[in-house]
């Protein structure tokens, strides 16, 4: 019994199949090391230039070594780097000024477009949830506790007198009220990416949501209304409010998409129906979150420092226009790479 | 669940326009679930941290004073909870810290290259997969009303969608399954040194025959492999004794390392041979 000749040639062979390539890989690992963990910039131009072709020749290499070579640690390795080559190559990744630009100028508005029925079925919930928080409250004013939390209520409750009411909406700056209105960002926020999320239930949890919300809303203002209080309060309402409550019925109506599309995906499987909702719903959503961020700025320093109804209608509504323009008059042209 | 018992069901394929199929393997559960409580604990940390020099700064500079301070950390505590998952994976590595530790990382589904709002749809949801049945609990128990009907109900929403990728082929969450996502190892492995160029005075001693070579296959060259990589002396001793009674062959126990390692060499060689003529030997049933 001897043994065939030629494994000791195999041998060689595949031994300096990696000592010729060994270089190039580690090359590859090094530069993959660094632009992952800054910017391309930081790369000089010959560095840049020799990052697809290294890419190519560890891809190839891999291809070599499944095919002849045995070394299960030596493929791993291989098939570990080529995969961090591939996407960080594949990535296609936007700086991120064209990323925000991108989103401002274009995903946005295109996105609250797309859910524009959502959307304004949304704001007739809300508008239904208010008449009837202000019919329950004003037939019996114990709801008006089950409706509106302790928290969140400031003291303000149907047993307030005109005088507590009135100081309310026309305090001026006091401090606790701007620790007040950033409790009360992060609160609507958390509200909206409930309305958001909740939406995968069949959209069911973000109707009653939103419903609940407009609900709040009327049964507030019925108390300030039975003081002869109304007028003052929508003033005080709107300057932050129209945009407020825009965003939140938008979170409702991103819920609603992703709800109503998986229960009716259409002539796309459910999952990718699910997938495609989710994305847009998500682009709708960061919006929202810029939308109270800005709320929250107009209820922090605008709200207490403008104490005239005049001025606060007029800048509530100019807001509410503002939004309304931007979402559905502004549309960029774009030409060349989309 | 099929993850333990047949890890070839992770693998999905990923053809690069290069036209290598890269193999994707998808993250299993405990992966994930470990790279999330990591994650927790770096979040809460930072959150105890904070607060803690909040309250500090409230004691140092006065009520009055600190209100400035007291917004900056409700904005902060909130940003921790919704954006660090976002920001992280919206980075060049797609992955949290929690994730890099355990060396997985997001991806998307189509092999294009993962979107911010991808990103930001599936971290969003997890906003009812485990905070809000969590804080369901919380704010029930702590206004002492966690009657037993809803404690229920909030544990078997929780469990409901955090096991939601148990019960789903690709691991997805829900999250997952709205932004088009899925979460796949990255791990970033070191290139060792390659066992049958290994030298070794007493290795030289043994000789084998091609019967000998042909008593194992691929197979069993890669649980050797596994073997002498982690260099332990009593599986090494009885792996030895293993394949010295297949093939015929005597060893001292003290000679089982060198043993292995010409096995090694001699059975890799021998099987590369064959793979180059175009036989690809499995495991020591194939001829």
């Amino acid at each position: 019994m001897t043994l065939p000749a030629g494994t000791d040639a195999v041998r060689q062979s595949l031994a300096s199949f990696r000592q010729e390539r060994e270089a190039d890989w580690k090359a590859f690992e090094a530069l993959l090391a660094r632009v992952e963990k800054r910017a391309p910039r930081a790369l000089s131009e010959d560095e840049l230039l020799s990052l697809p072709l290294l890419y190519r020749s560890a891809l190839s290499s891999l291809s070599v070594a499944r095919a002849t070579s045995l070394d299960s640690a030596l493929i791993a390795y291989l098939e570990a780097l080529c995969l961090r080559g591939y996407f960080y190559l594949y990535g296609a990744r936007r700086s991120l000024r064209t990323r925000i630009g991108d989103f401002f100028l274009r995903d946005w508005p295109a996105a609250i477009r797309d859910l524009w029925r959502e959307v304004w079925t949304s704001v007739a919930l809300t508008v239904t949830g208010a008449i009837a928080g202000y019919w329950l409250v004003a037939s019996d004013k114990r709801w008006y506790d089950a409706i509106i939390a302790p928290s969140l209520a400031g003291g303000r409750n149907p047993d307030s007198s005109t005088e507590m009411l009135r100081s309310v909406l026309y305090g001026g700056g006091d401090h606790l009220l701007s620790g007040f209105a950033a409790y009360l960002f992060t609160h609507n926020t958390q509200v909206s990416i409930l309305a958001f999320a909740l939406g995968f239930a069949f959209a069911v949890p973000s109707v009653l949501i939103i419903l609940m919300n407009g609900c709040m809303l009327g049964a507030l203002f019925q108390v300030y209304a039975a003081k002869g209080l109304g007028f003052e309060l929508g003033g005080w309402l709107s300057i932050h409010g129209t945009t407020e409550l825009f965003a939140i019925a938008i979170a409702g109506a991103a819920g609603m998409r992703i709800g109503t599309s998986i229960a009716f995906p259409g002539e796309l499987t459910r999952m990718a129906a699910a997938a495609r909702a989710g994305r847009v719903a998500a682009t709708a959503m960061v919006g929202v979150t810029v939308m109270l961020l800005l709320a929250g700025l107009l209820e922090g320093i605008g709200r207490q420092t403008i104490t005239s109804d005049v001025a606060r209608y007029s800048i509530g509504g100019g807001m509410l226009a503002l939004w309304i323009s931007y979402f559905y008059l502004l549309r960029m042209v774009r030409h060349g790479d989309g | 669940m099929a993850t333990a018992r047949n890890p070839a069901a992770l693998i999905r394929p990923l053809v690069t326009p290069e036209g290598v199929d890269l193999r994707l393997k998808l993250a299993d559960a405990g992966t994930r679930a470990s790279g999330f409580l990591l994650d927790v604990v770096i979040v809460i940390t930072a959150a105890v941290v904070v607060s803690l020099v909040a309250i500090f700064g409230l004691g140092g500079l006065g009520v009055k004073d600190a209100e400035p301070l007291f917004i900056v950390w409700i904005i902060f505590i909130f940003l921790l909870r919704n954006v660090y998952f976002i920001a992280f994976e919206a980075g060049r590595r797609a992955a949290t810290p929690g994730k890099r530790m355990v060396g997985v990382r997001v991806a998307s589904r189509s092999g294009a290259g993962l979107t911010l709002d991808q990103v930001i749809a599936r971290n969003l949801m997890r906003e009812i997969e485990i905070f809000l049945p969590l804080s369901i609990l919380a704010a029930r128990g702590s206004a002492g009303v966690a009657d037993t009907l809803s404690t229920i109900f909030g544990l078997v929403w929780a469990l409901l969608f955090s096991l939601f990728p148990l019960f789903n082929r690709d691991r997805l969450r829900i999250g997952d399954l709205l932004a088009g996502t899925w979460v796949v190892e990255a791990p970033k492995v070191a290139l060792v040194e390659d066992l049958s160029l290994r030298k070794d005075p007493i290795a030289a001693r043994f000789q084998f025959s091609a019967a000998q070579l042909d008593a194992y296959g691929i197979a069993e060259l890669h649980k050797l492999e596994e073997v002498l990589r982690r260099d332990d002396y009593f599986a090494m001793k009885a792996v030895a004794e293993t394949i010295g009674r297949k093939i015929g062959a005597k060893i001292d126990s003290v000679d089982s390392k060198a043993f292995l390692t010409a096995y090694y060499g001699e059975l890799r060689a021998h099987l590369e041979r064959k793979l180059l003529l175009g036989n690809r030997k499995a495991d020591k049933h194939a001829r």
